[in-house]
């Protein structure tokens, strides 16, 4: 019965999500462009598989993954956790000793990047208009690493207490430096995965891991400490995505040159 | 580039009958197998972090399945949803107003349709409530329901104003066939000027809002408006010019809600 309720509860909370896009759409395609709508059948149904698809979803979500993760991150960050592995004596924790945090965070935030539904429709539209040199599972591995080594130097950023605007402002550097050598077709695709990745999946639970240290560490406050993770996944992807197109450039062009030479 | 000047496209090649059925197959169950293999990280991640580090048992794994099901089901018909319905109603609507010429208000449009989404984003009333509890810790509102409310309102309507106004201007960029990256290295320069004067408090959730305000509902439309603009404009390629709306909607509310922090 639960089941059922909640079902419906995340169907309403989907349909207030997706009602105002629609109005708009709506409202314009009547009122300004007055045309009607090709295959108003098709659209209705597509409207309801996105609907009904993203609502068991995010119930599936909510059943499964979001409880056990939110209890993980809990659980790896308190500190009989901490403190026990490596017997120490309450409050004397330096960064090292919270290695197997950071290897959650990175890899949670891996997982939760690949699963994000935003992601996987940006990443089906490149693939689309790129003819295939793009490819929906590269892209996704691609933003996800950098999600992952975003939010693992999100979470070291918490645990040292250094200021969240140096991170974001080196990270901007390298992306300055990244754009002026990668390939120009990958620039704006790249800038926009920065935005697909923190969404419906990795929010929830990247959150509950920033407050649960901050609450955990002596000395961080969770409203002062406890956000900025989420920049991190959103800034880091940027250049995961550059750096791999990079890479490809550089591979083809060594490529290229040896049987350059070949020819010869 | 263009798809065809790049040397990392697959090229077609000749298939025997077994290898067709094959494929045939393979085809018609894509979408499933995608959604499990968007989701198997995270269920790695999770038994791995559960059953090795932690050294629980998994809770209800009865439960986890079933929810795991209906995350399958749900993506799979996300997608599907996604290239019925988002998908082609953004680029007939990007189509359509280029064609009947009405440019103003295809920017009202995006205008409208980047407010619309995002005032009522569930993600973000979360983040802005959270911040109004920060800045009655801080002091700089008075610790009472009333002056809270009044400071998440107005947070809430600056990031839907900031995202408002990402979306209109990149619609104008694409009209103007304008670089994605100086406008963006532009922004970027804003936002480290901003962190000098903007108080503490408010900078990690300004840098959290630009994550948190595509939703992803918005991400397929966004996209195909801006690849369906990019399509019927002559002389605009859709790699280059069609992706970017999203990247300024991350952008934008970062400073904007840093300005709205400096001038509370």
């Amino acid at each position: 019965m639960d089941v059922i309720i909640n079902f419906w509860y995340t169907l309403l909370t989907m349909l207030r999500d997706v009602m105002p896009v629609a109005a708009i759409i709506f409202g314009f395609q009547v009122l300004v462009l007055r045309r009607p709508i090709k295959n108003p059948a098709r659209i209705v149904m597509g409207m309801l598989f996105v609907l009904v698809g993203l609502t068991l979803f995010l119930e599936g979500l909510a059943m499964a993954l979001f409880p056990l993760g939110r209890l993980m991150a809990e659980q790896l960050t308190a500190p009989e956790f901490i403190y026990a592995q490596h017997s120490l004596p309450m409050g004397d924790a330096l960064w090292q000793d919270y290695l197997w945090v950071y290897a959650f965070a990175a890899a949670i935030a891996f997982a939760t990047t690949v699963a994000e539904p935003a992601l996987f429709a940006i990443a089906i539209k490149a693939s689309q208009i790129s003819a295939g040199t793009i490819t929906v599972r590269g892209l996704r591995f691609a933003v996800a690493i950098g999600a992952a080594v975003g939010v693992m130097l999100g979470v070291f950023r918490i645990v040292t207490g250094t200021p969240l605007h140096w991170y974001i402002i080196a990270g901007y550097v390298v992306v300055i430096v990244q754009t002026a050598l990668a390939p120009k077709f990958i620039i704006p695709l790249a800038y926009d995965s920065g935005g697909v990745t923190t969404s419906t999946v990795t929010v929830p639970v990247v959150a509950a891991l920033g407050l649960g240290l901050a609450e955990t560490i002596p000395g961080r406050s969770p409203i002062l400490d406890g956000f900025g993770l989420i920049a991190f996944a959103a800034l880091f992807p940027i250049m995961s995505v550059m750096g791999y197109a990079l890479l490809v450039k550089w591979k083809a062009q060594r490529s290229k040159d040896r049987n350059g030479h070949q020819n010869r | 580039m263009h798809p065809a000047d790049n040397p990392l496209v697959s090229h077609p090649y000749k298939v025997g009958p077994l290898k067709l059925f094959w494929l045939k197959t393979r085809r018609a169950s894509r979408p499933l197998i995608d959604s499990a293999m968007a989701l198997l990280p995270i269920v790695l991640v999770i038994a791995f972090f559960q059953l090795v580090v932690l050294q629980q048992p998994i809770p209800g794994l009865g439960e986890i399945l079933r929810g795991a099901v209906l995350v399958l089901v749900g993506l799979a018909l996300f997608v599907r949803g996604l290239q019925l319905a988002l998908f082609p109603i953004g680029e007939e609507m990007a189509y359509n107003f280029v064609r009947k010429g009405k440019l103003w208000w295809l920017l009202i449009f995006a205008f409208t349709l980047g407010f619309g989404t995002t005032v009522a984003e569930p993600a973000l009333i979360a983040i802005v409530d959270e911040a109004a509890r920060v800045a009655a810790a801080g002091q700089v509102i008075g610790n009472t329901t009333d002056e809270q409310e009044t400071y998440a309102i107005g947070l809430r309507l600056t990031v839907a104003l900031a995202v408002a106004f990402a979306l209109a201007l990149g619609v104008f960029r694409i009209l103007n066939g304008w670089s994605l990256q100086y406008l963006i290295i532009g922004g970027y320069f804003c936002v480290v000027v901003m962190t000098f004067f903007a108080p503490p408090e408010i900078i990690g959730i300004a840098f959290d809002s630009g994550g948190v305000t595509t939703s992803t509902v918005t991400v397929p439309l966004v996209a195909a408006l801006g690849i369906g603009l990019a399509r019927t404009i002559h002389g605009r390629d859709p790699l280059i010019d069609g992706f970017g709306l999203i990247a300024f909607a991350s952008l934008t509310p970062i400073v904007f809600v840093m300005a709205y922090g400096v001038l509370y």
